[in-house]
């Protein structure tokens, strides 16, 4: 396999909890613990869980804007650590994101042409035409006309408005983009449009994605691989069709369940889980699914499971042992 | 026996510039319910879904009015009823949930006083008694310990608990309609799958009559016997469910539909729908899905579509649409 674009070793981020009297230290939350996965060229990986699983801490990392507290991260098969700054600046070139909502991303007092040519004015020396001439090469890629470049944000529409964000994302030919819910804000007849350029993008630059979304279907349509994350912890990963079609955790099983059906005839069987995620401040012992797992053995209250190999994918459950 | 709720030709404009600027956000809408029914309501932001729901309770912003037409609400029509009787009616016989429960619920308040304010408003119930429905309500909806829950307040709950507890106020009453605005919208999966089915369990214990809001077409897929898809203040489709998904009668519908990414689908691309919604002040002439429209005849550009008959209970605003073979149409 070609060295991944990204790779994590036993990632983890810990943040410690102050409060009380004069801040003494109350705990910490593992945010994401022991995480480890790696994203090869022009591939997708989706990563799905529910709030507080520790998929955006994940992504901050990836984005360099939060160090994590143990493992390894490597970039192009370069451990971030033992980067000098060059290299550093490099790799913050490499990996740009895309987020939820253009209407907070894009600052509404620039015009559309200096929001996409900010990255390449601060970060590579251009000379002014150069500049223009990237500017319109952009918008043609993400599908605007050229005379956008001198409106102003609020003259677009939402998915106008994402393409613009992808716009700027792509300025810097960068080598991964993090997709941190790219359609959820927009209206239902756009998305298709939006994850239709994103693929078609993929295609034509050989980008890799880290794709996070609520919504399953999309992430099964958009991603070669998947993660499943439950309380900072990958709980399952593998091919997305396969887990998306036979998922083996239960609490894979049980989110996928919850999925909405496509079609009022599809009547999937519906493992409703008791309760709600635990606080991740007081995480469960043994493995942290076990309170409201259908399946759980009185071993699941006390030993951790770990992800090991299972038909073709990871996963970490005892029932598999 | 006449319908529960039956909505005919509703119109609702909201003015502005000093009565220059009329924005017609729910345009000739008709339709009809019965009881212990769930009807979707699917449209995309701005197409008057929600303007609609809240005309149905009467409680539409300063801007916005009433521009012709009737709700049958179990036979008088709310239109008519002065704010008093409108009082009298919300709460108690029409019930609302919105879709932030941390903006429906008052943080000053416990939670088992905002339970039971609708019955010691509506049923002039003692605060015990009120308190003890409470405790029921709570339990109803699956709160652990409810007991000692009706005493806490809304900060000390979780989304999915908060959500719930919205639902409790709802049926409080035994209201024969519940209208539920993006009512999951802010849940996690698991906690919207549960949630989701504690209504259905609702609805089935006290035969209410559900309309979800929303632009999801799943959770129509999951809840609903009937939809109505509104596109920019109109009502462009309505029917069964299942006769809906299977063959919709209306572009929009069906390209709706198929933009969807499904589980397992083999696509590589999803079918788009080109152009972006249109923007309500400026409506073009015709049809108003027309211009993003992929079967597109001249008429549609300068002649807005009728309301055609599909089959019995399916209709569809297009030109294009007709009367199905084999079906009793009329």
């Amino acid at each position: 396999m070609a060295t991944p674009v990204i790779e994590a070793k036993n990632l983890s981020k810990l943040f410690p909890v102050k409060g009380g009297f004069l801040g003494r230290s109350q705990g910490v939350v593992r945010a994401v613990d022991d995480v480890s996965f790696a994203i090869a060229p022009g591939q997708t990986l989706g990563l799905v869980g529910e709030s507080g699983c520790g998929k955006t801490t994940t992504a901050k990392i990836v984005l360099g804007l939060e160090d994590p507290t143990g493992g390894i991260m490597r970039f192009e098969g370069q451990d971030l650590q033992s980067l000098d700054g060059s290299g550093r600046r490099h790799y913050r070139k490499s990996v740009q994101a895309v987020f939820q909502d253009p209407f907070a991303s894009l600052n509404p007092r620039m015009r559309v042409g200096a929001i996409i040519a900010e990255p390449l004015v601060t970060n590579e020396k251009l000379t002014a035409g150069e500049v223009r001439k990237r500017i319109l090469h952009l918008l043609e890629l993400v599908g605007l006309p050229e005379r956008a470049a001198e409106l102003f944000p609020h003259e677009f529409s939402g998915g106008q408005r994402q393409r613009i964000a992808i716009a700027r994302a792509l300025a810097l030919s960068p080598r991964l983009v993090v997709l941190d819910e790219p359609v959820s804000a927009l209206d239902v007849s756009i998305r298709a449009q939006i994850l239709n350029l994103l693929r078609d993008l993929q295609a034509q630059l050989g980008l890799s994605y880290l794709f996070i979304a609520h919504d399953l279907a999309a992430v099964a349509h958009m991603s070669h691989f998947i993660a499943v994350m439950y309380l900072g912890r990958i709980v399952e990963s593998g091919e997305a069709a396969g887990l998306s079609q036979a998922p083996q955790h239960p609490y894979t099983q049980a989110l996928f369940s919850a999925a909405l059906p496509s079609h009022p005839d599809e009547r999937r069987e519906e493992i409703i889980v008791a309760g709600e995620v635990p606080s991740p401040l007081t995480p469960p012992a043994g493995c942290r699914f076990h309170p409201r797992c259908p399946h759980a053995m009185p071993r699941c209250s006390t030993e951790v499971p770990t992800l090991r190999p299972q038909q073709a994918r990871l996963v970490a459950c005892h029932l598999f042992d | 026996m006449s319908p529960l709720l039956d909505v005919r030709k509703l119109g609702v404009h909201y003015v502005t510039g000093r009565g220059t600027r009329i924005t017609r956000a729910v345009d000739e809408v008709s339709f009809s319910m019965e009881a212990g029914e769930t009807l979707g309501i699917v449209g995309e932001s701005g197409s008057g879904k929600t303007t609609l729901a809240l005309s149905l309770l009467r409680l539409l912003p300063t801007a916005a009015r009433f521009a012709g037409g009737e709700i049958r609400f179990e036979g008088d029509d709310l239109l008519t009823k002065s704010d008093r009787e409108m009082r009298a009616i919300r709460g108690k016989r029409i019930a609302m949930i919105l879709q932030d429960p941390m903006a429906s619920l008052n943080p000053l308040f416990t939670v088992g006083d905002q339970v039971a304010e609708p019955l010691r408003v509506h049923e002039r119930a003692s605060r015990q008694s009120a308190w003890g429905r409470a405790r029921e309500l709570l339990r109803a909806v699956r709160i652990p310990a409810p007991e000692a829950r009706v005493r806490e307040y809304p900060h000390q709950m979780s989304g999915g608990m908060r959500q719930r507890i919205v639902g409790a106020i709802g049926i409080s009453c035994e209201p024969r309609l519940l209208i539920a605005d993006e009512p999951t919208t802010s849940l996690d999966l698991t906690i919207q799958a549960q949630y989701l089915n504690l209504l259905r369990e609702l609805q089935k214990a006290h035969g209410l009559a559900l309309i979800f809001i929303t632009h999801n077409l799943g959770i129509v897929a999951k809840m609903c016997d009937r939809v109505a898809v509104m596109y920019a203040g109109r009502m462009v489709e309505s029917g069964p469910v299942k006769q809906i998904f299977d063959t919709p009668a209306h572009p929009y519908t069906r390209a709706l539909l198929e933009s969807i990414p499904r589980m397992g689908d083999p696509r590589q691309r999803l079918t788009a729908i080109d152009g972006q919604p249109p923007d309500l002040a400026r409506l073009p002439s015709g049809c108003s899905f027309a211009p993003r429209c992929p079967d597109v005849v001249d008429r549609c550009r300068t002649e807005a579509p009728p309301d055609v008959v599909v089959a019995s209970t399916h209709a569809a605003r297009c030109w294009l649409a007709a009367p199905r073979a084999g079906s009793a149409g009329r």
